[in-house]
C-alpha cells in the first residue's frame, strides 16, 4: 500500500523553497527574452522570405528549414559546445562574465522558435487578400510600409492562435536549457529532489509553476488581443 | 494631365490593352464603358501602374511612367484609387483610415491630419462614423469613407474602378452623389462605371472599349443619342434594356 507521506512544507518554505523562486525567476527571464526576441526575428524572416529580393528569400528559406528541422537539444548544445569555439575571444570573454549557459540558451531558443513563427506569419499574411496591398500601394505606400501599416497588423491579428502556441512552446522549451547548466525551473527542481528525495514535490511544484505560466500567457495574450487590437469590432 | 500613346499591354498572349491613345486634360471627367473583358478596369489600373504597360508611352501629371527612373510610390501619393470592393483597411477605425497615409507619407501631424479627415467625412456625409470599424459600416458608406481616404491625400488625380458595382441599389445613389460633388469641384476624373445616368449628366467625354480597343470616344450626348460602331449600339441597348438581349 501506499506508504509515502507527504511532505509539504519542505517546498513552501526555507532554503529549497528559495531554490525553486530563484529558478522560476530565471525560467521568466529566458522565456521572456526569447518570446519578445522570436517574435521580432520571426517578422523579419517572414518579411524576407515574402519580399522581392532573391538572397534574402533564400536566406530565409534555408534558415527556415534548417532551424525548423533540428532538434532544440541539438541546438542548444551547438550554441554551448560549438559556437565557443569558432567566436572570437572577446565575445566569449564578454559571453562568460554576462552568464554563457543563460545566453546560449536565449540564443538557441530565440532562433528555433523564430523559425516557426516566422511561418505562423507568413501563412496569415497569406490569408489576407491581395486587394489590401493594392489598396495600401496605390495610396503611396512602398511594399515595407505596406507590410509595416496595413499587411502585418491584420497578420498578426489572425495569427494570434498559434502565436500563443509558439510562446506557451518557448515557455515548456526552456526547461531544456538545464541540460547546460541554467539554473532555472526544472534544474532547481532536480536539485530539490537530489538534497531531499522529496521527488513528488519538487516536480509537483514544477508542473503547477509551468501550468500557471502557461495560462497567464494565454490570458495576457487573449487581453491584448480585445484590448488593444479590437478584435470584436475589426472582425 | 494624363497622355496614352500607343500603349499596349499583354497578360500572356491575351492583348488586353492594343494602341490606347487617350489624352485627359485637367478638371475633365472621363467615363470609360465597355463589356466585362473589354480591358476598361486594366487601362484605368495603367494610370497608377498597379498594371505595368508593356509598350508605348504614358504621362501621368508631368511623370513619364515608362521612365524606370519615375519614383512610382510620390505617383500614387498624388492619384487616388477607389476600389470596386472598398478595400478599406479593416483592422483601422473610419478616422484611422483616412488619416494613415496622410500622416505616414505626408508627414502632416495627426491633429491636423484628424481635422482634415473630419472635414472630409462630413463632405460624404459621414462624420458621425468617425470611431466607426469598416465592417460596421453599409457598402455605400464604406465606399465613401473609401473616397474620403483617397480624397486625404489631396490628390491631383481621381480614379474610379466600377466604384457602385458592388453596392446593393439603394446605396448607388449615395456614392454617386458624391462623385458627382467631386467633379462639380474641378477633379480630374476618371471612372470606369455603367452607370449610364452619371455619364450623361456628369461626363465630360465617355470611352467605349472592347477587346482591348478604344471604339468609341466621344461627348456623352453624341455617344448615348448616336453611337457609332454596331458593338456600341449593342452594348447600351443591352444596358437600357437588359431583358430584350438578343442572346443567340
Amino acid at each position: 500500500m501506499l506508504n509515502y507521506t507527504f511532505n509539504w512544507s519542505i517546498i513552501t518554505s526555507g532554503q529549497y523553497f528559495d531554490w525553486l523562486v530563484t529558478g522560476l525567476l530565471t525560467t521568466l527571464k529566458l522565456s521572456a527574452v526569447s518570446i519578445v526576441l522570436a517574435f521580432v526575428l520571426g517578422l523579419l524572416i517572414a518579411v524576407m522570405r515574402m519580399g522581392h529580393n532573391r538572397p534574402f528569400r533564400w536566406f530565409a528559406h534555408v534558415y527556415l528549414e534548417f532551424f525548423r528541422n533540428t532538434p532544440l537539444l541539438v541546438q542548444i548544445f551547438f550554441w554551448y559546445f560549438g559556437s565557443y569555439k569558432i567566436l572570437p575571444t572577446f565575445i566569449n570573454d564578454w559571453l562568460n562574465e554576462t552568464g554563457f549557459e543563460f545566453a546560449a540558451a536565449a540564443i538557441a531558443l530565440t532562433i528555433y522558435t523564430s523559425a516557426f513563427i516566422a511561418e505562423d506569419i507568413r501563412s496569415g499574411v497569406l490569408s489576407i487578400p491581395k486587394e489590401q496591398m493594392e489598396a495600401a500601394r496605390s495610396a503611396g505606400f512602398s511594399y515595407l510600409r505596406s507590410m509595416q501599416y496595413i499587411i502585418l497588423p491584420q497578420a498578426v491579428r489572425i495569427t494570434i492562435p498559434p502565436l500563443v502556441n509558439q510562446f506557451l512552446n518557448v515557455a515548456k522549451n526552456s526547461s531544456l536549457a538545464m541540460t547546460i547548466g541554467v539554473m532555472e525551473m526544472t534544474y532547481q527542481a532536480r536539485q530539490v529532489e537530489s538534497y531531499t528525495f522529496r521527488g513528488f514535490e519538487a516536480f509537483t511544484a514544477a508542473t503547477v509553476v509551468y501550468l500557471a505560466l502557461s495560462i497567464i500567457i494565454t490570458a495576457l495574450v487573449n487581453i491584448y488581443n480585445e484590448k488593444v487590437l479590437n478584435a470584436h469590432k475589426a472582425a | 494631365m494624363i497622355t496614352f500613346k500607343g500603349v499596349h499591354k499583354w497578360f500572356k498572349k491575351l492583348h488586353v490593352l492594343n494602341d490606347i491613345n487617350l489624352h485627359i486634360t485637367p478638371g475633365e471627367v472621363l467615363v470609360v464603358c465597355g463589356p466585362s473583358g473589354s480591358g476598361k478596369s486594366t487601362l484605368i489600373r495603367t494610370i497608377n501602374q498597379l498594371e505595368p504597360i508593356n509598350d508605348g508611352s504614358l504621362i501621368v501629371d508631368g511623370m513619364d511612367l515608362s521612365d524606370k527612373k519615375t519614383d512610382l510610390n510620390k505617383l500614387r501619393a498624388e492619384v487616388g484609387f477607389v476600389f470596386q470592393q472598398f478595400n478599406l483597411y479593416p483592422h483601422l477605425s473610419v478616422i484611422g483610415n483616412i488619416t494613415l497615409a496622410p500622416t505616414k507619407i505626408r508627414n502632416i501631424p495627426k491633429k491636423e491630419a484628424e481635422e482634415q479627415a473630419m472635414a472630409l467625412l462630413t463632405r460624404v456625409g459621414l462624420a458621425e462614423k468617425r470611431d466607426a470599424y469598416p465592417l460596421q459600416l453599409s457598402g455605400g458608406q464604406q465606399q465613401r469613407v473609401a473616397i474620403a481616404r483617397a480624397l486625404a491625400m489631396k490628390p491631383r488625380i481621381m480614379l474610379f474602378d466600377e466604384p457602385t458595382s458592388a453596392l446593393d441599389p439603394e446605396m448607388i445613389g449615395e456614392v454617386l452623389a458624391v462623385m458627382k460633388d467631386l467633379a462639380l469641384s474641378g477633379m480630374t476624373m476618371v471612372v470606369v462605371t455603367h452607370e449610364m445616368g452619371f455619364a450623361r449628366e456628369v461626363a465630360h467625354r465617355v470611352v467605349f472599349m472592347d477587346n482591348g480597343v478604344i471604339l468609341e470616344e466621344a461627348p456623352p450626348e453624341d455617344f448615348f443619342m448616336r453611337p457609332q460602331h454596331e458593338r456600341a449600339k449593342q452594348f447600351l441597348r443591352q444596358l437600357l434594356t437588359p431583358m430584350q438581349c438578343e442572346c443567340p
